[in-house]
């Protein structure tokens, strides 16, 4: 691949990001992405919509959210300062609203009053329900049946917030098999409904439309280093199952080329094991969810089981983008196991009072060896993309607590 | 000549309506696909269409998605697929099998080593669900191989982009007869009829219409405006549950030997 200069052209009008992303679906959702595309291009660069988003970005998620010096925890690990994004203090607890909100302003553009989402752990499809209350549409969220049990308290909340939770029982009753009857609501429903994806991977132009929605992050984040610390960063990093957060943290920063970016992905229980979600560390280039990157599949082609402690990361495809940025040695994708995350997460919890998500406990992990590699005065900027709360159970389950 | 091709030259010489069965290899029994194979022809198939299980057949409704299941757990991976083809060809040389399926086992398996394995097998055409004609450069090995691409079309298609896959057409044009997944049970069959008959006026290829068929009433309703009649879940849903290759081959037979009689019916 040719030296790249400016990132952030990609993707291209194919929605390509070199050699991945593009529309691998159905013929039956063309027509409908075509619609979406042709409304969004249009969209993101509508003063009025933009404007419209910032005002809600502000008063009504909360942003913008601050970069906190998490002076214990570095202390503790003895290296560089750890820096973190605060999008757990977002409404909702996680970065995921970005996106929601977007996409349902979109939808309303749109002229779609009924948004259709999937949700493997709850938390995408807690902020679809979300949005769609705040914009009096309705929501209908897909969800395995097998998570359903897993998650009560977030289809509970769903259904507080006014949302319809359809149990799907096909296949491993989990996240794909939700995915896959979503797109087929998606494409019977298409005249009315708007289908919100949670993560920078689907056909185009959802990897552009979710980063573009969650790239609020990593710009603000820019500002904010310039103006306390009047300089960038050295080091990033954030999680990457889907890689909405990462991208979202990342993108502002792509040209500029002296700050170094790492993704954590789930190694779970160790590469090794066979046991884990590290698409990109562990995975090959295929097509899966109506875009070509990195997925985790065997000699067949047949997408494998993953398995990560944290839901959120439990994937086996990762965003087109992050492919791309991979391939072009833009970024460096690493795995982060189980146990690291969870370690992480209490050290951060005691060092900080800060309960972080699992998801985002595996981007602590990194950013802890990160600072054990740079000097004292070096600066490792860390997403935290979501807080805690609602893991306390898993954790509580996995060493043997009974709450 | 290819097989597709010369078939439907027989069909339209013959004013006979085609009708395409669709299975997925390896269900309901590993052992029994072969004589499926041969039984799907004995019952009047003009056309096999060989679904290669995937894992995450986005695109299909609950019946095919838990066929491809079902041989996903037996083992059953592309390279079975081809062996099973290699094997009915030994004593059918004449019916068309078009390998139905998702694009991440062919790209696993290598697009040049498939269009030689394929085009060896006696394979003479791939409908790849999740790859439109705007992805389909990966396809060339394939075509150079032999093999035609067989395009989807759906109600829902703009009519620029129904004119691009007119005439990008070869073999046949699959046209979805509702805008949705495999199997879902709504069909307005006089609206299909005018949209149909629009595209087979200027399709470069002969039209088959599918999705939602289930038995003789609905194949004959579309067989008066369609080239053929593709019968997918229907028939998925009927073999399902059977283990012995016999009863496999019976069960199928008996379930097209109607709808076989009532195309054929003037």
């Amino acid at each position: 691949m040719p030296e790249i200069q400016d990132f952030h052209r990609w993707p291209d009008e194919h929605g390509r990001f070199g050699a991945y992303g593009g529309s691998y679906v159905a013929e039956t959702l063309m027509a409908p992405l075509a619609e979406l595309t042709e409304a969004y291009q249009r969209l993101r660069q509508d003063p009025d919509f933009l404007a419209e988003l910032d005002s809600d970005l502000k008063y009504y998620v909360g942003r913008p959210s601050p970069i906190y010096h998490a002076e214990r925890l570095s202390r503790h690990v003895g290296g560089a300062r750890i820096l973190l994004k605060r999008e757990d203090l977002n409404h909702t607890g996680a970065h995921k609203i970005n996106n929601t909100i977007g996409q349902a302003l979109v939808a309303r553009r749109m002229g779609k009053r009924r948004v259709i989402a999937e949700t493997g752990a709850g938390q995408h499809g807690v902020a679809s329900a979300t949005v769609a209350a705040r914009f009096g549409m309705q929501c209908v969220v897909y969800m395995g049946a097998v998570d359903i049990e897993r998650q009560k308290i977030n289809v509970y909340r769903m259904k507080l917030l006014g949302a319809d939770v359809v149990p799907v029982t096909s296949g491993s009753r989990t996240l794909k098999d939700a995915l896959n009857e979503a797109m087929r609501d998606w494409v019977t429903n298409v005249a009315d409904t708007f289908y919100i994806i949670g993560t920078v991977a689907g056909p185009h132009p959802y990897p552009q439309m979710v980063r573009d929605f969650n790239a609020i992050v990593g710009r603000e984040a820019r500002a904010q280093m310039l103006e306390r610390y009047g300089r960038l960063p050295d080091v990033l990093t954030a999680c990457v199952g889907g890689g909405s957060n990462a991208i979202g943290l990342f993108h502002a920063f792509l040209n500029d080329a002296g700050v170094r970016i790492v993704g954590a992905e789930a190694a779970g229980e160790g590469i090794a094991t066979g046991h884990h979600a590290a698409s990109l560390a562990a995975g090959r280039p295929g097509v899966l969810h109506g875009n070509r990157t990195y997925v985790l599949c065997d000699d067949n082609g047949q997408i494998t089981e993953t398995h990560s402690v944290s839901a959120g990361l439990d994937y086996p495809g990762v965003g087109p983008e992050h492919a791309f940025l991979k391939d072009a040695g833009r970024a460096e994708y690493v795995g982060v196991t189980d146990d690291e995350a969870l370690e992480a997460f209490h050290l951060l919890a005691r060092t900080e009072g800060i309960l972080a998500a699992l998801e985002s406990s595996h981007a602590v992990a990194q950013a802890m060896k990160l600072a054990r590699e740079y000097p004292k005065d070096a600066l490792v900027l860390c997403n935290l993309s979501g807080r805690g709360d609602k893991d306390v159970h898993t954790i509580a389950a996995r060493e043997g607590v009974e709450v | 000549m290819n097989r597709i091709d010369r078939r439907f030259a027989a069909l339209k010489e013959a004013s006979r309506t085609g009708l395409i069965p669709f299975v997925t290899a390896g269900d309901p029994a590993p052992q029994g696909a072969v004589a499926l194979m041969h039984a799907l022809v004995a019952a009047g198939a003009d056309v096999i269409e060989l679904g290669v299980p995937f894992s995450d057949p986005m695109a299909d409704g609950p019946v095919i998605q838990h066929a491809s299941e079902r041989a996903i757990a037996r083992g059953v991976g592309l390279g079975d697929v081809l062996r099973w083809v290699g094997q009915f060809r030994q004593r059918d040389a004449d019916t068309p099998v078009v390998l139905m399926g998702y694009l991440n086992p062919i790209e696993m398996h290598g697009y040049a080593r498939f269009g030689q394995d394929a085009a060896r097998a006696g394979v003479d055409g791939v409908l790849i669900v999740d790859c439109p004609l705007e992805e389909s450069a990966v396809l060339e090995p394939l075509r150079v191989a032999g093999l035609r691409q067989i395009l989807l079309a759906a109600p829902t298609t703009a009519p620029a982009r129904m004119a691009q896959l007119c005439e990008s057409a070869e073999g046949f044009l699959y046209y979805v007869s509702f805008a949705g997944i495999t199997g879902a049970a709504r069909l307005s069959t006089a609206d299909i009829a005018a949209r149909v008959a629009e595209v087979r006026t200027r399709a470069k290829a002969p039209v088959a219409v599918g999705f939602g068929v289930r038995d003789a009433t609905s194949a004959k309703a579309i067989a008066g405006f369609a080239d053929a009649v593709v019968i997918g879940s229907a028939l998925v849903e009927r073999l399902a549950g059977a283990t012995e290759a016999d009863e496999i081959a019976t069960r199928a037979r008996e379930f097209l030997a109607p709808i076989r009689k009532a195309l054929d019916m003037p």
